[in-house]
């Protein structure tokens, strides 16, 4: 009785899911906004159309949005932008540091933190960010007052901040890979990945995975709470020379050293497309709408994703190779960072139109700012959930039931669930003959099977698959080594 | 367009013409709202936590009785009015919202076995070790006029338990036997009879309003039909059962309080076997009632301890217990859901919240919208080990978890027993 009382209860909640999901989707009519976009002439193509074309034929506010900063003292630059999009964050290479709200122009804090820096991020809001010196990694106030000196994060090349779990994870030249909690300012995990120097990082913002590339043209996937890479993918033949990673986690663009740039599935790890660029490209970024900017030396394409098409979508050459590449997040812009100081590029239908206030919201005040702040601290998610499969929570523990029905059984020394065995009930006038006993035997004699396959989707010829998969027990999964073969 | 005032529309939004309103636009895309299922048991644990800060379920204590309360009962019509009645005789009437007593009456000479109110409110019921019947207006008497009953009746037998009927003026009492009366006349109507022994509280059915239970101490639960003024039907348990109480909601179901620390929850149509037995009490129980909405109840025992039991669970969701507070007599839920009443022998009636961490008061409609949320978070996620394990946890006095301890490793080792037996017979 309690069984059905169950299934009806989980046919209730499945129904009104469907129904939140449906009213939800419907919303979608009463968005303010609409995307940008591009369209070239019959005959034109896309990507001859220059930046001063495009600043000339919007209006003055989205014009102004394209602008250079002419740096070239201090080298070449690295930058970052918030999550809401409006402040951007500039680290070069010789020491300079300069924090803007690049919209208005207002400049919030401009220093030289006197060593080389490998790497800025902005950490959680725009009151603090990191910077990842020669020799340790720095934090700093807005204002440019340095708030903390990491010495245990030595030789850091690359960082990346997982907004949700307050986690900065960083790459170091000596192969480790260490995960910092801003929030409480504690150390995490700090793994030997034994992958030499890392210098290309990237982050799976749907599940908080961090993706490293290493010099063997593999790419490994790493979780704080396992000391193996939860995958290895071998993607080029030469070393990985960039790695991006879409905003729905579905897609991996990599660039190696033998000029090809992949596109993967990343629900199951095989190549989608591959593209030959006569220079290859050192950096790459996803917008928000699934465009790839690469960065082939001084040269910066922009291309749609997932098709990618030999014929980029928007061209543009910067005076010097390009260092550091970022799109800006609910706007049309693309920043790029070089040698020369800092471009940023105008790429209509890159950015997400509308935002979600109580997301990211790039119009906030201070006071909702700071009120963001507390609940995303109250909101924040444990490392021990970083797993490759985001929804792992929702499924049943199938493990920990199984064990405990065993225990169980042991306990009381019977299977309480058991079902008896079918036994043919006598009836009269020749319905108890042999034949027909076992005629009544057939009927329920695959029951269980049946069950097994009633619960699982139909087989079509999309869902074939050679090795049908068991679940790892554990909840993160077993480390998976595919190799991709081309 | 410049700038600033793209950015305005997205900041403010004027309404009414002068209201100017912080603009919250949103976007339900499942890409912009990323980790949907951590955030989410992120926010139930805090939740869960955040309950068991808040849960500060003790609210007053009403102070006045000079003997130990031995039974209480509900104003129909009025929810911040209670009586109670003491074992020097004495009934007193209290406020609740002033935690006042605001009349005090001496009904009997010995115990007040047992007090009902009259379905309407203007009057109520006690019985006592006196033998007698008395009925008292609800309200206070006039300046100059002495407390005197309406109507006192003389029986030959102790009395141990009264009700009312819900709707008509017939009233019940038990002692020998169990006795209906009409409220005009001195004799009663008819008795019931069904055993040799003495019975010990009787209880009228709100829905079913012609049908009574009753509790007698040879461990019998026998039902009556006032129509047919005949018994119904018996159930015999293994030890004596204190009180019952009828399910305010379903019509057939009643949970019986009894000695052997468990209560049992019976349907009426198939008392041979109980619905639910609710186990977790550490000694006998001596009463229990129902909450208006029917889905719980509160049983008070000897243990020095109330607990909150929900209908179909066969374990407490809650327990009350003081350091001050000895062994609970009597134990009502008050009509609005809201509270619970105990009374216990050391001469104080204790005023509880029936959800221990429910805040009370007007609430806003962000306030309530929020703790809708973290309720249904609590729900989706409640059989998450971490969030079961801090849900349900609850400090018990040392010697009630040493008891329970005790118990545990008893019942284990009669299982073990049997068991042993069950397998060398095979």
């Amino acid at each position: 009785a309690s069984s059905q009382r169950l299934r009806s209860h989980l046919k209730l909640v499945g129904r009104q899911e469907e129904l939140a999901a449906a009213r939800a989707a419907r919303l979608d009519l009463l968005l303010p906004e609409e995307p940008g976009f591009l369209e070239a002439d019959p005959g034109e193509d896309t990507c001859t159309v220059s930046q001063g074309d495009i600043a000339a034929a919007v209006d003055i506010a989205s014009a102004a949005k394209h602008f250079e900063l002419r740096l070239e003292q201090f080298g070449p630059y690295r930058l970052d932008y918030t999550r809401p999009g409006r402040h951007l964050l500039l680290g070069g290479r010789r020491g300079h540091v300069a924090a803007l709200d690049w919209q208005t122009k207002t400049l919030m804090c401009e220093i030289n933190v006197m060593e080389t820096v490998t790497d800025v991020a902005w950490l959680h809001a725009e009151t603090m960010f990191a910077v990842a010196q020669r020799r340790w990694l720095y934090v700093y106030d807005n204002q440019g007052v340095e708030l903390n000196c990491l010495k245990r994060f030595p030789g850091v090349l690359r960082m990346q901040f997982l907004p949700y779990h307050f986690l900065l994870a960083t790459a170091s030249e000596t192969g480790f890979l260490q995960y910092l909690d801003v929030s409480v300012g504690k150390e995490v995990a700090a793994t030997c990945t034994r992958g030499g120097r890392l210098a290309v990082m990237a982050q799976n913002p749907a599940n908080a995975v961090v993706h490293l590339g290493h010099s063997n043209g593999t790419v490994t996937l790493w979780s704080p709470n396992v000391k193996e890479p939860l995958v290895r993918m071998l993607c080029h033949r030469g070393a990985i020379r960039a790695l991006a990673v879409d905003r729905s986690g579905t897609y991996m663009a990599t660039a190696g050293l033998d000029r090809k740039l992949q596109l993967f599935d990343l629900r199951t790890y095989r190549p989608l497309h591959a593209l030959v660029l006569p220079q290859g490209a050192a950096h790459l970024d996803f917008s928000q709408r699934g465009l790839l900017a690469a960065a082939c030396a001084d040269v910066v394409q922009v291309r749609p994703s997932p098709s990618l098409p030999r014929k980029p979508y928007l061209c543009h050459r910067l005076p010097l190779p390009a260092h550091g590449l970022r799109f800006c997040p609910y706007e049309d812009v693309l920043g790029a960072g070089h040698g020369a100081g800092f471009t940023s590029l105008l790429v209509p239908g890159a950015g997400e139109a509308n935002f979600d206030a109580l997301e990211n919201n790039p119009y906030r005040s201070r006071k909702q700012r700071q009120e963001w702040e507390v609940k995303a601290l109250l909101e924040k998610i444990p490392a021990e959930l970083i797993t490759l499969d985001p929804t792992c929570l929702d499924r049943v523990d199938t493990a920990s039931m199984e064990q405990k029905r065993q225990e169980k059984i042991q306990r009381l020394g019977f299977d309480p669930h058991a079902k008896a065995k079918f036994r043919p009930r006598r009836k009269a006038k020749g319905g108890s003959s042999a034949g027909s006993l076992l005629r009544r035997k057939r009927k329920v004699a695959h029951e269980e099977q049946r069950v097994r396959c009633g619960s699982s989707p139909p087989l079509t010829p999309k869902n074939l698959t050679p090795h049908p998969k068991k679940p790892h027990p554990s909840a993160l999964g077993e480390p998976k080594r595919v190799r991709v073969v081309r | 367009m410049n700038a600033a005032y793209l950015q305005l529309q997205y900041i403010y939004q004027i309404c009414n013409d002068c209201v100017i309103l912080i603009a919250v636009p949103r976007n339900y895309d499942p890409v912009l709202h990323p980790f949907e299922v951590p955030r989410e048991y992120t926010r139930a644990l805090n939740a869960t936590k955040l309950e068991r800060v808040f849960a500060k379920p003790f609210l007053s204590s009403l102070d006045g009785h000079r003997d130990g309360v031995n039974c209480m009962a509900k104003h129909p019509k009025s929810l911040s009015t209670v009586l109670s009645g003491a074992c020097d005789g004495e009934v007193k009437i209290w406020n609740l919202t002033k935690r006042q007593c605001i009349r005090t009456l001496q009904a009997h000479e010995g115990f007040v076995r047992g007090m009902c109110a009259r379905f309407c409110g203007t009057s109520f019921f006690t019985v006592g070790d006196d033998k007698t019947v008395k009925q008292w207006k609800m309200e206070s008497p006039e300046y100059g006029e002495e407390e005197e009953p309406i109507h006192t009746i003389l029986g030959k037998t102790v009395y141990t338990g009264i009700d009312h009927h819900w709707k008509e003026a017939v009233f019940a009492t038990c002692g020998h036997q169990v006795d209906i009366w009409d409220e005009q006349r001195t004799s009663p109507m008819c008795s019931l009879t069904w055993g040799f022994d003495s019975i010990s509280s009787v209880k009228f059915n709100p829905i079913e309003t012609y049908l009574l239970g009753s509790c007698a101490s040879d461990r019998n639960i026998v039902l009556y039909d006032m129509r047919q003024s005949t018994p119904l039907k018996k159930v015999i348990l293994k030890m004596r059962t204190n009180t019952l109480c009828w399910n305010p909601m379903e019509a057939f179901i009643f949970t019986a309080a009894n000695e052997d620390y468990n209560l049992y929850t019976f349907d009426m149509r198939f008392l041979a076997s109980p619905v639910m037995v609710h186990m977790d009490h550490v000694s006998a129980v001596l009463d229990v009632d129902y909450s208006p909405t029917g889905k719980e109840f509160v049983s008070a025992s000897f243990d020095k301890s109330i607990r909150i039991f929900p209908v179909d669970k066969g374990h407490s969701r809650e327990i009350y217990y003081t350091k001050r507070m000895q062994h609970v007599i009597t134990v009502k839920w008050t009509s609005d859901n809201k509270y619970v009443l105990c009374g216990s022998d050391e001469m104080n009636i204790r005023l509880w919240k029936a959800n221990a961490s429910e805040k009370l008061g007007v609430l806003a409609p962000r306030e309530k919208a929020a703790m809708n949320y973290n309720q249904k978070l609590k729900e989706k996620f409640q059989y998450h080990p971490q969030i079961k394990r801090i849900a349900r946890h609850r400090h018990l006095p040392k010697s009630i978890f040493c008891q329970v301890k005790e118990q545990r490793i008893m019942k284990e080792a009669r299982r073990r027993k049997l068991q042993n037996q069950h397998e060398n017979l095979q």
